[in-house]
């Protein structure tokens, strides 16, 4: 942690669906260059909490703060005006078009309106090739492609437009173990350029191993935040189940 | 069968190979079938099916429908004939009447996404709408339409070809260059592909479906622009049931009725090859109620074989 202004703050989010309390004063502060997972069981909030960061999702409550300012962000548009991108476990991909239309969707390179579909797929080559991420055509439909291909195609997207701030939620969930491990060694690329990162997953032992802090919550509310290695992987499974944090010497150091 | 597969995964020549077997079937039944006289009738009576399948073709590959065009078509008719019946300039007529039809589709567009009514039922209720206005402002009568210019594009030629295939060449260049070339046609692409997507990376969905639905009607008033100058008149129960023409012309075509995949061109042939059966089953002198059982069962082999091409890929 290198600055001491982080990356992103998030205070005092609130969010309800109803009569339903998704997130009660939530907070999460991410820094340059780290790895932050957020965890916590279903329906803890943690997916919504990254949502808002993303756009997909506005609070009821509550401040952004991007690099010390405040942000508004209604829309995924805002979200990644700011440098902030998003990589879904769905695999947020249009099957029926092929990874350069995927790469630049919804902000297509243009030319009065005209598309230029060269320059798209020079870029999106670059893109793909710089983090080494093999596809077997750029001409063919994303459908045709295995879920770790895809999910690359994902995170190559994700990476191109000068992205500062990447979220990451469950992205191995669907994936096989060798794809997993494809998908994990991008990140820990991403991480040395420099990327702040928020990872949500459920797999501890991927956490721990990924993580430099954690945040877990509970039932919308915050229950801990601190270095990762501060707790062991039962402390950590420990704390996502009772929502009540576990204090250690090196908590409290 | 290696040539067969490699068919099925090239969609616009096997549909132009099938309108081509058609033609030469019927060629080969009925000497008529190749004249002159016969082809420019053809193309006149696949004109105005042949342009609602453009705007058809946008709707459902962005994984839609629009039932009202046929009934959009008549109250843009109705719209143009009242008013050049009220002493109006026929060519400002004309221009409030392609205003009228996308204005209509504007409010198919508005319903479906603000009201959040599915394009089946949205498109439903503005078929009867619609119809129920042009009958309204019509209080049932048919409108002649003398003026010169409707005259011109009903019934003259250029080049030896009918007004009205101009009419259809422009709106699929148009269209397909939209669709193939531009930032709106990939995005109606991603939204047939997965809305859910399109609206996660920032695509302005329901913005771009109001623009889809409002093309859409005024693609049904350009339609209506034709019909004027074919009728000469304006009858408010013009058209009717067209809609499913177009529908089924964008089907045989091969345009997946899921929305996402499929070329434009293909609504032209699929009109094309509905018209060949209507038109060659009149020369050969077959009942017009087997013809509607034909088409049927042409719509049904459509989808069954874009099934087949889909699990060869």
């Amino acid at each position: 942690m290198a600055t001491t202004t982080p990356l992103v703050e998030m205070h005092h989010i609130s969010k309800h669906f109803g009569g339903i309390q998704a997130l009660s004063d939530a907070h999460l502060d991410l820094y340059l260059g780290e790895v932050l997972g957020v965890l916590g069981h279903n329906g803890a909030g943690k997916s919504t909490l990254i949502k808002i960061l993303a756009g997909a999702e506005t609070a009821n409550e509550g401040s952004i703060f991007i690099d010390g300012h405040e942000a508004h962000i209604s829309d995924p548009n805002d979200a990644r005006r700011h440098g902030i991108e998003t990589i879904y476990q769905e695999l947020a991909l249009c099957g029926n078009l092929h990874a350069p239309a995927n790469v630049f969707m919804g902000r297509e390179l243009h030319k009065w309106g005209f598309l230029r579909k060269r320059a798209m797929k020079d870029e999106a080559d670059k893109a793909l090739s710089r983090l080494n991420i093999r596809i077997p055509s750029l001409d063919a439909e994303v459908q045709s492609m295995s879920g770790g291909q895809r999910q690359c195609i994902s995170i190559g997207r994700a990476v191109h437009f000068d992205t500062k701030i990447l979220i990451m939620d469950e992205p191995t969930a669907a994936l096989g173990m060798e794809e997993s491990k494809k998908v994990m060694d991008l990140i820990v690329e991403l991480k040395r350029q420099g990327l702040g990162i928020i990872w949500i997953s459920h797999d501890i032992h991927e956490v721990y191993n990924f993580t430099d802090r954690i945040t877990i919550l509970n039932g919308g509310r915050n229950v801990i935040t601190a270095p990762t290695r501060d707790f062991t992987q039962d402390q950590i499974v420990s704390m996502i189940i009772s929502g009540r944090p576990i204090k250690t010497v090196a908590a409290e150091g | 069968m290696i040539k067969f597969e490699w068919l099925k995964t090239q969609p616009l020549l096997w549909i132009i190979l099938v309108a081509a077997l058609m033609m030469l079937v019927l060629s080969f039944a009925s000497p008529y079938f190749m004249t002159l006289g016969n082809m420019t009738n053809l193309t006149k009576q696949v004109s105005i099916v042949a342009i609602l399948a453009a705007g058809q073709a946008i709707v459902i590959i962005s994984g839609g429908i629009d039932l009202s065009v046929g009934s959009v078509l008549a109250l843009s008719a109705v719209t143009i004939g009242w008013l050049i019946e009220q002493g109006i300039d026929p060519k400002i007529a004309t221009v409030a009447g392609l205003a009228m039809g996308t204005f209509m589709g504007w409010i198919n567009g508005m319903v479906i996404t603000r009201g959040k009514i599915p394009p089946f039922i949205a498109t439903l209720g503005m078929l009867g709408i619609a119809r129920g206005m042009a009958l309204v402002i019509t209080k049932g009568v048919s409108y002649q339409v003398l003026e010169p210019m409707f005259l011109y594009i009903g019934n003259s030629k250029v080049l030896g070809l009918p007004i009205p295939l101009y009419f259809v060449v422009v709106v699929f260049g148009v269209v397909m260059v939209m669709m193939h070339m531009t930032v709106f046609g990939r995005h109606v692409y991603a939204i047939g592909g997965d809305e859910r997507v399109a609206r996660l990376e920032g695509i302005p969905v329901d913005r771009q479906k109001v623009k889809i639905y409002a093309l859409s009607g005024f693609l049904a008033a350009v339609a209506a622009v034709v019909m004027v100058g074919r009728l000469a008149a304006t009858p408010p129960s013009v058209a009717q049931g067209t809609e499913l023409q177009a529908i089924a012309a964008v089907i045989i075509g091969g345009i997946s009725f899921v929305g996402g995949r499929g070329l434009v061109i293909t609504a032209l042939v699929g009109a094309f090859i509905m018209a060949m059966i209507t038109n060659g089953l009149n020369i050969l002198g077959i009942s017009s109620f087997y013809q509607q059982v034909l088409i049927g069962i042409v719509i049904i082999v459509a989808v069954w074989l874009d099934n087949l091409k889909s699990s060869a890929q």
